[in-house]
């Protein structure tokens, strides 16, 4: 296994004390392998990418296991991590307008990993980078690689992250909601080019969104994350298809379908997620799911498996999708 | 056409006028070094407090120094004043606030309450204080008004660089591997000049305040150097009989301080439309 989290927690610091914000968060990656990570904001999908990084924010407890490449990460300390970063695990981040520093020439961004990881020379470098951007299918790689962030689009300067990212051949790629700031359109096309690139490279990807329809036509598994535990994980298409968790049945159901008749409203997820400060003793999405009962108030669900790699954690997960 | 949108000047009347007065200050300064109408500290008692002339543009004071160069030779000290307080503030400042900014924990916190403490005494008061103790001159004048800036600066540094660090590209930066040195210089530093810059202009007026006072105290420039400030002490003793004395290096102090100001405005209009928004 390439990597492989167990028992993960990240604990934030508040004011009134620690906040869990990601809990019992276990699951691995193959090299080739792409896995996605979906939930709504604050379910812990993005602590949890940073956390495989040790980019949590500053105070962060951090505890658990993350081995990557054999190599136990949780407590490697910075100077260890800072080798890793850009090399071995990069990173794709959600905003390409923000992500870029905009004083800096992109080639110059692109090339800073090489000369940092590599040792390449300036020149060398920069060489490569244009390389780079004509492997992400930048046009004109030369003229994008000499202009500076504002003047490219955000299609643009997303796959200019991208170069940026894979310049190292990293083993994993995190990508942060890498397409979530862009149009449907370009969306399809950034999503194809990672898809290429993992094939030729066989590195994996941990791609981050809320968006089910990107993870149902680019991963090859999944894990559904809530109030920062794993609700349910599997096979994409046996997840999608078959939940066996209420909180994945309520998201694909809240999702916009072509089919649906003109005029239905969408179907949306009672309540709010619980805040982090606010800790439960049963299950996290006791109340506002359907099939709430009394256990799920007073005892944590249990993880029930279901065929090879598919477990939902859930009180009732053999009843979901039987009654409504 | 991207270029000429990005530098196409914003920050109006306000900018030009305080240029054009700074060029003048510094064009006065410098000439200075070369040629005044007449030695500067040169006495002339015989035409003592003689009006304004052909030979002597603003008059003589009371010692018959012809005005127009002392006003020249003084700008010289406004100047240095002002870029080496300034500069003082900037070195230990900006190293400051970095290292705040990047330290986090009980550094920063330390170096915060610092800067706290030394804004706590009256700056004026202080820069007396530590004259009086080092002695007079514009040495110790200097030193007095820079330590004065390194809060200042050092303040406005830790918080616009937070502000550069909580951006996403540097968390990019740190995920692609890079270490908090390479990222303060890279992406920090180049990201919170602007601010930078503009506090300088505004620090540097304040300089030339700061030394005026210390002069007119005695406590700044000691003779035979000269500065406005002293100059607006000595006319003090013949205010009744030449009241024109106190007016061109007050018009001198007023003109440079005015014209720092609006550049600094027009810099921070022109460099940072969002700081503008801030007020």
């Amino acid at each position: 296994m390439l990597l492989e989290v167990a028992e993960l927690a990240v604990d934030l610091p508040m004011p009134r004390g620690w906040h869990r914000v990601v809990d019992q968060t276990s699951f691995s990656l193959a090299e080739g392998e792409s896995l996605g990570v979906v939930g709504e904001s604050g379910s812990g999908k993005t602590m949890t990418a940073l956390a495989l990084m040790a980019l949590t924010p500053e105070g962060a407890r951090v505890s658990g296991s993350i081995r990557f490449e054999e190599r136990e990460l949780v407590g490697l300390g910075e100077r260890g991590m800072r080798q890793l970063r850009g090399d071995r695990i990069a990173m794709v981040f959600q905003e390409p307008m923000t992500a870029l520093n905009p004083l800096h020439r992109v080639g110059a961004q692109v090339a800073e990993p090489l000369m940092l990881h590599r040792g390449l020379a300036r020149t060398d470098a920069h060489r490569r980078a244009v390389e780079l951007l004509e492997h992400v299918r930048l046009a004109e790689p030369e003229r994008a690689a000499r202009s500076y962030p504002f003047a490219l689009s955000g299609g643009e300067r997303q796959r200019a992250m991208i170069a940026m990212a894979i310049g190292c051949s990293p083993r994993l790629v995190i990508a942060d909601e890498p397409t979530t700031a862009l149009d449907v359109t370009v969306q399809a096309r950034i999503l194809a080019l990672i898809d290429s690139l993992r094939a030729e490279s066989r590195m994996a990807i941990l791609l981050v969104s809320h968006d089910l329809a990107v993870i149902a036509g680019h991963c090859d598994r999944v894990m559904v994350m809530y109030a920062g535990v794993i609700m349910e994980s599997g096979p994409v298409d046996v997840v999608l298809r078959q939940p066996k968790n209420p909180y994945t049945l309520a998201l694909l159901e809240a999702r916009p379908r072509p089919d649906a008749p003109r005029g239905a409203r969408l179907a949306t997820i009672p309540g709010a997620p619980p805040a982090a400060y606010d800790h439960r003793a049963g299950c996290p999405f006791a109340g506002r799911c359907a099939l709430t009962v009394e256990r799920c108030w007073s005892t944590p669900p249990p993880q029930v498996a279901f065929g090879p790699n598919h477990v939902s954690r859930c009180h009732r997960a053999d009843e979901v999708g039987l009654i409504q | 056409m991207n270029f000429a949108l990005r530098f196409r000047p914003r920050g109006g009347a306000s900018l030009w006028v305080g240029a054009i007065l700074v060029v003048a200050l510094v064009l006065a300064a410098a000439s200075s070094l070369v040629w005044t109408p007449y030695p500067p500290a040169a006495i002339d008692v015989a035409h003592r407090l003689a009006p304004p002339s052909a030979a002597h543009w603003f008059g003589t004071d009371n010692l018959g120094r012809d005005v127009a160069s002392q006003i020249l030779a003084g700008s010289r000290v406004s100047i240095l004043v002002g870029v080496i307080a300034v500069g003082i503030g900037l070195a230990f400042g900006v190293l400051l606030g970095l290292l705040a900014a990047f330290a986090k924990g009980l550094i920063e916190d330390g170096i915060m309450k610092f800067s706290d403490f030394v804004f706590a005494f009256p700056a004026l008061l202080t820069a007396i204080m530590l004259t009086s103790t080092l002695g007079p001159g514009v040495v110790n004048a200097i030193i007095a008004i820079g330590v004065y800036n390194v809060p200042v600066i050092a303040k406005l540094t830790r918080a616009t660089a937070n502000s550069v660090l909580s951006r996403e590209y540097a968390l990019a930066a740190r995920a692609a591997g890079r270490g908090p040195v390479a990222i303060a210089f890279d992406h920090v530093l180049p990201n919170i000049a602007p601010a930078l810059i503009v506090q300088a202009t505004i620090q540097f007026a304040i300089a030339i305040l700061a030394e005026a006072a210390l002069s007119y105290l005695g406590l700044g420039a000691q003779p035979p150097q000269t500065s406005w400030g002293k100059m607006l002490a000595d006319a003090q003793n013949v205010l009744y009989n030449a009241p024109r004395l106190a007016l061109y290096p007050g018009a001198a102090i007023a003109l440079s301080v005015l014209g720092l100001n609006l550049l600094g405005d027009g810099l921070r209009d022109a460099l940072d439309p969002k700081l503008k928004a801030r007020g």
